[in-house]
């Protein structure tokens, strides 16, 4: 991925070689790889499949090793059906699919790291809700997960994708970065929107701390999948509507790694500030095998 | 990196150090004592120790000697499936001095009576590295194709291991040797640019004072 470290880089590149972002991604990868675009395009369809099985799998009666997950998308889709929802039917049901993702990892289900695990539901719960709702091909979702990894990988160059390193702002705030470029592209959107979303989504999310209680990756890691995949949902839209980011995506992400570089260790994944160091968080041991 | 290391992996949950890299540890030790474990010996350390129930780490480690891929949605009830085909697996604690946070010390015992003890660390990503064997200090992933081979210490015969590596024309990128004293064991890791072949391994195994040789060649650890 050497071909670019900036969304500015990726854009002009776009530009210069007269291929759409996600192709452009598609091509860098293939060519730092040595892979064949057509494989490339099956990894990256078999990974929609596998959040789509992941999504579908869901029940609502398992829960996690610890038992501090499981059970609450159930609850959202209750909800729902009752249709007293505040947010609607579509972006309800995106929480309930973030619900889902993020409950199915802790529950010890196959997903897809996207870009960790503890924040693997942003991506899906968006995408997969707004292409059915709109009736979006397979096909488009598809490139528009190459998107996500685009800018993914711009950020994991620039800053970071871990929460050891930077704070949940890397995790959930990087997987709502991804997601709304990647919606961006799914509705229909230019480069520029995509970088300006992935901007907005972020500087939304920038110095959120990693803090999970008993160092597991359930409090509060399964819920804010709920708020990145909020704020990627506003992001796209607020993008597509012509709002700009006066910060652009490049210096946002600066600044993460710069937020990141000053965060306590103890709010970097350690399990010992924050909501983990709570009276209630302290209470939530470890289970025993 | 790969952009499907920024999508990716597909893997069984919570975590990907925590579970993934447990499997992939599971799966080295597989691989390093050879044939089917029958006994495994389990000491947790670090993040391990306190969190690691809660990540599932147990059973990702048992799942990975049995060798099952970190995707493998039969992680969760790998200890039943363990008792099923006869391997038994107990679980400590040790404090290890200068490792990752999150590491492990595992004991493997084969079904041919032969026994290996490893100590790995998941650093984060699922990824791994080892950083010892049978006592012997060493660092490897297993992410590039390497050659392990564990010996007596006698001279010539890290020319004689190499000799047969460069009749086949393997060009190799890293070589250990350690040893246990003059003349006792001696361990060697080679990492490799080239896949490395079967006939590599017999050739090997034929030198005398060879004990043990490992190939790892990426995307054939369960096998």
């Amino acid at each position: 991925m050497s071909t670019y470290s900036s969304m500015a880089e990726l854009l002009a590149l776009s530009e210069k070689n007269g291929t759409p972002v996600w192709e452009t991604v598609r091509l860098a990868d293939c060519a730092e790889q040595g892979i064949t675009p057509e494989s490339s395009w099956e990894t990256m369809k078999n990974l929609l499949s596998v959040m789509r099985q992941a999504d579908r799998g869901y029940d609502r009666r398992h829960r996690s090793m610890s038992g501090l997950s499981g059970g609450d998308a159930g609850l959202m889709e209750d909800y729902i059906a009752s249709g007293k929802s505040i947010l609607g039917p579509l972006v309800s049901r995106v929480m309930a699919a973030a619900l889902r993702m993020g409950e199915c990892n802790a529950c010890m289900k196959r997903i897809v790291a996207a870009p960790t695990a503890g924040a693997c539901g942003v991506l899906p719960a968006v995408l997969l809700t707004v292409a059915e709702a709109q009736h979006i091909p397979d096909d488009r979702v598809v490139e528009a997960l190459y998107v996500a990894a685009g800018v993914g990988a711009v950020i994991a160059q620039r800053a970071s994708i871990s929460g050891a390193e930077c704070g949940c702002q890397a995790e959930i705030g990087s997987a709502a970065s991804m997601a709304a470029a990647a919606l961006v592209h799914l509705l229909g959107g230019t480069g520029e929107q995509m970088s300006n979303a992935a901007a907005l989504a972020l500087k939304s999310l920038l110095g959120l701390v990693c803090d999970p209680v008993g160092g597991l990756v359930e409090v509060p890691c399964v819920k804010r999948n709920v708020t990145g995949a909020l704020t990627a949902l506003s992001s796209a839209d607020m993008s597509l509507a012509g709002i700009q980011s006066r910060i652009p995506a490049d210096e946002v992400f600066d600044a993460m790694r710069e937020i990141g570089e000053k965060m306590d260790r103890t709010l970097r994944e350690t399990g010992e500030g924050g909501l983990a160091a709570t009276p209630t968080g302290r209470r939530r041991t470890n289970p025993r095998e | 990196m790969s952009i499907f290391d920024i999508l990716g992996p597909v893997m069984v949950g919570p975590s990907s150090s925590h579970t993934a890299g447990a499997v992939r540890m599971g799966q080295i030790v597989r691989r390093l004592v050879g044939g089917e474990p029958v006994r495994a010996k389990i000491l947790l350390a670090g993040s391990f120790a306190s969190t690691g129930a809660g990540h599932g780490t147990p059973r990702a480690l048992v799942a990975g000697l049995m060798g099952f891929d970190p995707d493998d949605e039969r992680i969760p009830r790998s200890f039943e499936i363990a008792k099923e085909r006869g391997l038994a697996f107990e679980f400590g604690t040790v404090t290890l001095r200068d490792a990752h946070p999150n590491s492990a010390l595992i004991t493997a015992v084969n079904d041919r009576g032969e026994q290996v003890e490893v100590g790995a660390s998941s650093p984060g990503g699922g990824r791994i590295r080892v950083f010892e064997v049978d006592g012997l200090p060493a660092s490897f992933s297993g992410e590039v194709p390497t050659l392990i081979v564990r010996s007596d210490d006698m001279p010539g015969y890290v020319s004689r291991v190499t000799g047969v590596l460069a009749a086949q024309g393997i060009n190799m990128s890293k070589l250990q040797v350690e040893r246990s004293a003059r003349g006792g064991r001696a361990l060697m890791v080679i990492e490799c640019d080239q896949r490395i072949p079967y006939r590599v391994k017999t050739a090997i195994t034929a030198i005398e004072g060879i004990h043990k040789v490992t190939r790892l060649n990426p995307g054939e650890e369960s096998k």
